[in-house]
């Protein structure tokens, strides 16, 4: 919303500057987004007189003119095909900056004459397009003023962002009234007086339904203007809707612009002599048509409300008039459409047709109803005063909606809710210069006005008068401590997502945040997504569906790393994925890519690629950091079909997955168009069981054998195809007093091992608990061993 | 007898000759061997001890044995002496170019978005918020309706949110907007509203991800949010602006930074406040602090009476405020990141430059950032 000061000035008299009122109307909640002064950049333009035009004697279209700048006397050579002796126009001297040009003015010779200075046109001022002569001001004017003053640009352009909420606010009226309230002066209250009708109007209004609560139409008044003349409207009007970028017109067409933006109260004329009998106010029947005055033709339907005469739609109601029946140079009679529609009704319209317009912005954020009267009045003012001609009696179709309402406001809730302490009186006082009718000793009953209909309640009083007394003048409290330990931010189980992320990047993996969508296709490799998790408006085709698995997203960025040149990139996301749309069907999941060399090329050994167990690894670095169980974990080859079918697995606890690991699936890698090799894992932190509840924060007492542990080798041939967890279990069970520790050491299948055998070579940890033992115990522990794990891997010991 | 003495002076000069000579442990082993031996000459010597008479015996045993202990000695001096030249031969051989790089291993860093919102959580946790979540994916309700979105309001229009196919009963499905949905989800759980009952304090923080379907320069289908909300029955505008004034300057760890509140609309507050930090921006560059700008930060405002009813809560007793907040809005400002959109590209680069270390866990006692 763009209003002028001086435009401010007609319903405000105040003595407060610019700064001052930028920064009320900011701390009022109309916040000031610019103040342009328009006058900076035509600084030392002035008005000039051209005594004497004479044409070049070296160039045809060219003048020699003699201009008197009002402090003397200097000659300037002019292509202007206007420029004559005895017009006056705007002088740039010497020196001058030309906005339109972007040029500085140096004094020259332009075909052998002296040329000190310019005449300019609209365009070199940026006031227009018009580039086709200079600007010809009237006879009277003075010499050696301002060129801004002159040209009624001299006063700074303030543009205030409005809140949905303060449709009133799309008025200058309504901006002085909150200024008033804040004490920056006094409002002038504008002139709604009645103007009497000479005839009746020879157009009536109808409604083409019943008028009941909630039709988007209730009330519309008319009025008929005869025998008007539609010229160009006056300088005022023109720089007053110049200065807000709106292009004048017509007559006809500029006061209904300045209504609009003046008072909020949109308006609509029509060329009386092209509208066939009276006008209804109805809905559109599907498929109706109209050529709209933005030259566009729309398609309405029953859900739109229109104006119409017996043969065609002539406007879409709250929204456009139509092109047919607008007002044009050679309009002599004209009918005014003044309408309340609903916010709702507009909005729904104006979407469906997707039609910006002032009028539209303003029905659907809610206008004074009351002002189809007045506005009617106002309109009429203007008219007559600027267009001649007589108008009729008004003519209307409806009933004014009930927007009458109160509310009780309790004073102390100032302070209780708005923790201000505004005395009572000074509330009352806000609250009356905004127009509500407070009543009653406190707690007060206060009317609300036709032109707030954004205020529904005691919390919205509170607010006005907290605006207006000012947020500045709320005293700040802390919060107070209600504990006297901190409690910590997270449970222990929110706890796992912090946790995860810092453990992968120790382990050097970087930490990337990739979207929530994924594509169609993409999501298919991994598992695939339901209906229910397609995005019905996605951004982007390729980001149709929510992500099933982060890995697709990690993938695509390990690619696009690698196109980048940035070589082995590991990167980890701990973040949600989506298996359906209910709030369960989200999980937080860490998830890992290493791409490429496991151990890069370097002096200090060989390089390899990285493979499935850097990523489980990286899985159990996980678990084990979010306090999962991971000596109970088994990892079986049970990985989903995204990884490489051998060379994967799952980190399972009792029947529970808590991860996947290993190779990316090379169909996966290729329809990603990665060259790969890829090791990939995602943990579930939701799946691991919460810590036990303990009572006190000590640990269990700790015990330490005084004796020293010690270590047997054992060589095991077992089936190639046995896991070597299983051997590993055996000797661990073997004595489980004696035995903490067995550990692979080796693995080896080929020479000297039968074909479709391996040997598996354990390192197994005894530790004595009273005595040191005797190599007979030590014996009978190792045969334990050696019986344990030919028991339940069928291994035999390797001779 | 004198023969035996002449003897004894040539094994000895010529044994503590042959130790002077060794250069290696081998060679002083052999004349370690060739004295004191099983078949030695000192040893010879010593068997000849028997066949003396007892009045020789003593004192050629003695002289024996103090010749055995000066080759004794010997023999260790020229021990140490080989072994310190060959431990300096070894370690002249090992030498190290030590300009080579180690062995490859990198350190990975984490992403701003994550460490922003534990600097977050650090300065909320310190004033008794505590951590709450929902779901990404959305019912209306939750979304709007519980939030007091006027079924016309311009963000429940098309363009600005995504939407999944309705639920089997009939109830739009969007992506969350805002994370502000979160509130209901919070106000409406039976064990928040017993500990309201009782006279508790609510107050939560809900940082996550939200979804518009706006894409350009300063947006992003899928950012993050930090949500905040407080409920109690006599917390008002005062103590908003004291929880966020005192949150801006921990946050930007600038002890005067001007706090600003204006008013402003959100369907879902009454009244509502727009907060702004002050800065300034010299020779282009963004200095927070008192300055002649204003930077916009979060929306707050007091809970909107209609949200609390439809959360089950009887705004006659309670009432509070709440807030939200871009957090790579404000990771953006604080850390000097250019571009949103650079957030979510995932290049290694850029992942490096403006990460953070795992060692860096925000707290306010330890240092909120480095």
């Amino acid at each position: 919303m763009k209003f002028t000061l001086s435009w401010l000035k007609e319903h405000l008299d105040t003595t407060a500057s610019v700064a001052e009122i930028q920064r009320t109307l900011t701390m009022l909640g109309l916040e000031v987004e610019s103040v342009e002064d328009r006058a900076a950049k035509l600084e030392g333009f002035i008005t000039a007189h051209v005594l004497e035009a004479v044409q070049h004697p070296n160039a045809d279209k060219l003048r020699v003119c003699k201009v008197d700048t009002g402090s003397g006397i200097v000659q300037v050579v002019c292509g202007a095909p206007n420029a004559r002796t005895g017009m006056k126009g705007v002088f740039a001297p010497s020196g001058a900056h030309i906005p339109g040009t972007g040029l500085d003015l140096k004094p020259s010779k332009i075909r052998g004459v002296d040329s000190n200075g310019m005449l300019c046109s609209e365009r070199e001022l940026e006031l227009s397009e018009d580039h086709a002569g200079i600007i010809d001001l009237p006879a009277d004017t003075p010499i050696g003023l301002p060129a801004a003053r002159v040209l009624g640009i001299d006063d700074p352009v303030i543009e205030i962002k409005v809140t949905p909420n303060r449709a009133d606010a799309l008025g200058v009226l309504g901006i002085a009234r909150d200024l008033e309230a804040a004490g920056l002066g006094r409002r002038k209250q504008p002139d709604v007086a009645k103007v009497p009708g000479t005839y009746k109007s020879p157009v009536r209004w109808t409604h083409g339904y019943d008028v009941k609560p909630g039709v988007s139409c209730p009330i519309v008044v008319g009025r008929h203007f005869r025998n008007v003349k539609n010229g160009p409207s006056p300088a005022w009007l023109q720089q007053r809707l110049r200065a807000i970028g709106l292009r004048p017109i017509s007559a006809l067409v500029d006061i209904t612009n300045l209504v609009t933006f003046d008072l909020n109260r949109p308006l609509h004329v029509f060329d009386a002599d092209k509208i066939a009998g009276d006008l209804v106010m109805r809905q559109a029947t599907p498929g109706e048509t109209v050529l709209a005055l933005d030259g566009r033709t729309y398609t309405l339907d029953e859900t739109m409300a229109v104006i119409a005469d017996s043969k065609a739609v002539h406007g879409i109601g709250g929204i456009m008039g139509g092109e047919d029946s607008g007002v044009s140079e050679t309009t002599t009679n004209v009918f005014l459409e003044v309408a309340y529609f609903d916010p709702i009704a507009v909005s729904a319209a104006g979407r469906k047709l997707a039609i910006q317009s002032d009028a539209r912005y303003r029905f659907e954020r809610g206008v004074d109803p009351e002002s189809v009267w007045w506005g009617a009045e106002v309109a009429a003012r203007l008219i007559l005063e600027l267009c001649g001609g007589e108008t009729s009696e008004l003519v209307s179709s409806g009933i004014m909606p009930a927007w009458q309402r109160s509310y009780s406001l309790r004073p102390e809730r100032a302070r209780t809710l708005g923790g201000a302490d505004v005395p009572a009186a000074a509330q009352l006082d806000i609250l009356r210069k905004l127009g509500f009718g407070p009543s009653g000793e406190g707690p007060w009953s206060v009317a609300v006005p036709s032109w707030r209909p954004d205020v529904v309640g005691e919390a919205d009083l509170v607010e006005e008068v907290v605006r207006v007394h000012g947020y500045d003048n709320v005293p700040a409290v802390s919060m107070p401590r209600e504990t006297a330990t901190s409690r910590p931010v997270r449970t222990p189980e929110q706890r796992r997502v912090p946790t995860a992320r810092r453990a992968l990047a120790v382990r050097g993996l970087t930490e990337a945040v990739t979207s929530s969508f994924t594509h169609s296709v993409l999501a298919d490799l991994f598992g695939g997504v339901g209906d229910d998790l397609k995005v019905l408006n996605p951004i982007a085709s390729e980001l149709d569906v929510m992500r099933p698995s982060i890995l697709p997203n990690l993938l695509q960025a390990c690619g696009r790393n690698e196109a980048r040149g940035l070589k082995d990139p590991a990167l980890f996301e701990v973040g949600p994925q989506y298996k359906d749309a209910t709030p369960t069907g989200q999980r937080s999941i860490a998830a890992g890519v290493r791409y490429g060399k496991g151990q890069p090329r370097a002096w200090t050994g060989p390089e390899r690629p990285v493979d499935a167990f850097d990523a489980k690894a990286d899985a159990l670095a996980v678990l084990a950091a979010i306090g999962a169980p991971t000596d109970n974990l088994v990892a079986q080859p049970k990985a989903p079909a995204w990884y490489h079918p051998g060379r994967s697995g799952a980190l399972v606890l009792g029947d529970r997955p808590l991860a996947y690991f290993g190779e990316v699936h090379p169909d996966v890698l290729a329809k990603l168009d990665l060259r790969g090799p890829a090791a990939a894992f995602e943990v579930f932190l939701d799946a691991a069981p919460p810590a036990k509840a303990r009572p006190s924060k000590a640990r269990p007492a700790l015990k330490l054998s005084p004796f020293q542990p010690l270590e047997r080798d054992f060589a095991f041939i077992v089936d190639g195809t046995i896991p070597a967890d299983t051997l590993v279990r055996a000797a661990r069970g073997a004595d489980r007093a004696m035995i903490t520790a067995a550990q692979v050491f080796d693995v080896y299948a080929g020479k000297g091992v039968p074909d479709g055998k391996k040997s598996v070579a354990l390192s197994v940890t005894i530790q004595p608990a009273e005595k040191t033992l005797t190599d007979e115990e030590i014996e009978a522990i190792s045969q334990k061993v050696v019986a344990q794990v030919a028991k339940q891997a069928g291994g035999v010991l390797r001779g | 007898m004198s023969e035996t003495m002449d003897d004894l002076s040539t094994i000895r000069s010529e044994t503590l000759a042959a130790v002077a000579a060794a250069t290696d442990a081998r060679a002083l082993d052999a004349a370690r061997v060739a004295a004191l031996g099983k078949n030695g000459r000192v040893t010879g010597l010593m068997k000849t001890l028997g066949a003396l008479p007892p009045d020789e015996r003593k004192a050629f045993g003695q002289t024996v044995n103090t010749l055995k202990d000066e080759i004794a000695a010997a023999l260790d001096a020229r021990k140490a002496d080989i072994d310190r030249a060959s431990l300096a031969a070894r370690l002249e051989a090992e030498r190290l170019d030590v300009s080579l790089p180690v062995r490859p291993e990198r350190m990975g860093t984490l992403h701003p978005i994550g460490q922003t919102i534990d600097e977050i959580c650090a300065v909320f946790g310190e004033m008794g918020f505590v951590w709450a979540e929902g779901p990404d994916i959305e019912d209306d309700w939750h979304n709007f309706e519980a939030l007091n979105f006027p079924p016309d309001h311009p963000a429940r229009q098309m363009q600005d949110t995504f939407f999944l196919p309705p639920r089997a009963d009939g109830m739009p499905m969007v992506l969350r907007t805002h994370t502000s949905p979160v509130q209901a989800r919070t106000m409406l759980d039976k064990r928040v509203q017993k500990m309201l009952a009782d006279g508790g304090s609510l107050r939560v923080i809900v940082p996550g991800r939200t979804f518009r379907t706006d894409s350009d320069q300063t947006h992003t289908p899928m950012f993050h949010q930090v949500e905040g909300l407080v409920i109690d029955r006599t917390t008002h505008m005062g103590h908003l602006k004291g929880c966020l004034t005192d949150f801006c300057r921990a946050f930007f760890e600038v002890d005067d930074v001007p706090v600003r509140f204006r008013p402003s609309y959100f369907p879902f507050t009454e009244p509502s406040a727009e907060v702004d930090i002050g800065c300034s921006w010299k020779g282009g560059e963004l200095r927070i602090g008192a300055g002649d700008s204003w930077l916009e930060i979060l929306g707050s405002g007091m809970v909107h009476p209609n949200v609390l009813r439809h959360c089950g809560l009887d705004p006659e007793i309670y009432q509070g405020f709440a807030f939200g907040m871009g957090i790579e809005r404000v990771a953006m400002l604080k850390y000097g990141v250019p571009d949103l959109r650079t957030f979510f590209d995932s290049d290694l680069r850029w992942l490096r430059h403006y990460g953070f270390s795992a060692l860096d866990v925000p707290s306010l006692t330890g240092g909120l950032s480095r």
